[in-house]
């Protein structure tokens, strides 16, 4: 049962190693929240399985009704995660932020 | 299992101070916005390991739990602040 929270919770932490290096490098504001959005949550997602399934055992009531709360954190990561995106991205529309293209990048 | 997760809690560590660079230097008010969610969602995980090393995972639970809605609640608010405001570019010039 080891092996498989180590395997969840390595593959989490691979996604926030990328979704972290995209935050770094990409260019522009509306290509940064693509890693933003969708990595984090896959990592939240990968890390928080692996720790609700390591803290299940020794089975118990109270370590049953822990996982699940675990659980529900993800439920609700999924639910925000993605509409904080949504808000972020809503308001650089409104602002009136260009997104980036490769022609402007030459002429500066 | 300890060393394990100890491990891991410094690598999330290392990533969140990765992610400051974008919060502290991003050109524009979204860029910082952007990086303090990243830092927001990893720290959820962050405080599980925390409860894990300590064997207290039951209260650590609820802390994450209030963690992840303030930390959605910080970036709504803040990005309602900047909806419809002109001249988010950075302040630089």
């Amino acid at each position: 049962m080891d092996a498989i929270v180590v395997v969840l919770v390595v593959a989490g932490l691979i996604f926030f190693a990328g979704g972290t290096v995209g935050i770094l490098r990409f260019p522009d504001f509306y290509s940064r929240l693509h890693p933003a959005g969708k990595l984090d949550t896959a990592g939240s997602l990968l890390t928080m399985t692996g720790l609700a399934i390591f803290n299940l055992f020794p089975l118990s009531v109270e370590s049953v009704l822990t996982s699940l709360k675990i659980i529900l954190i993800v439920v609700i990561v999924f639910l925000v995660n993605p509409t904080a995106t949504h808000a972020i991205v809503d308001a650089g529309v409104r602002a009136g932020l260009e997104p980036w293209s490769k022609k402007k990048e030459g002429k500066r | 299992m300890e060393g394990f997760f100890l491990g891991v809690a410094l690598a999330l560590g290392v990533l969140m101070l990765l992610s400051l660079y974008r919060g502290i230097f991003g050109p524009t008010v979204l860029d910082r916005l952007v990086g303090v969610n990243a830092i927001g969602s990893k720290t959820t995980v962050l405080l599980i390991i925390i409860g894990v090393l300590y064997k207290r995972v039951e209260m650590f639970v609820d802390i994450s739990l209030a963690y992840a809605l303030l930390n959605f609640i910080a970036v709504i608010a803040a990005s309602r602040y900047f909806y419809k405001r002109k001249g988010l570019e950075e302040s630089s010039k």
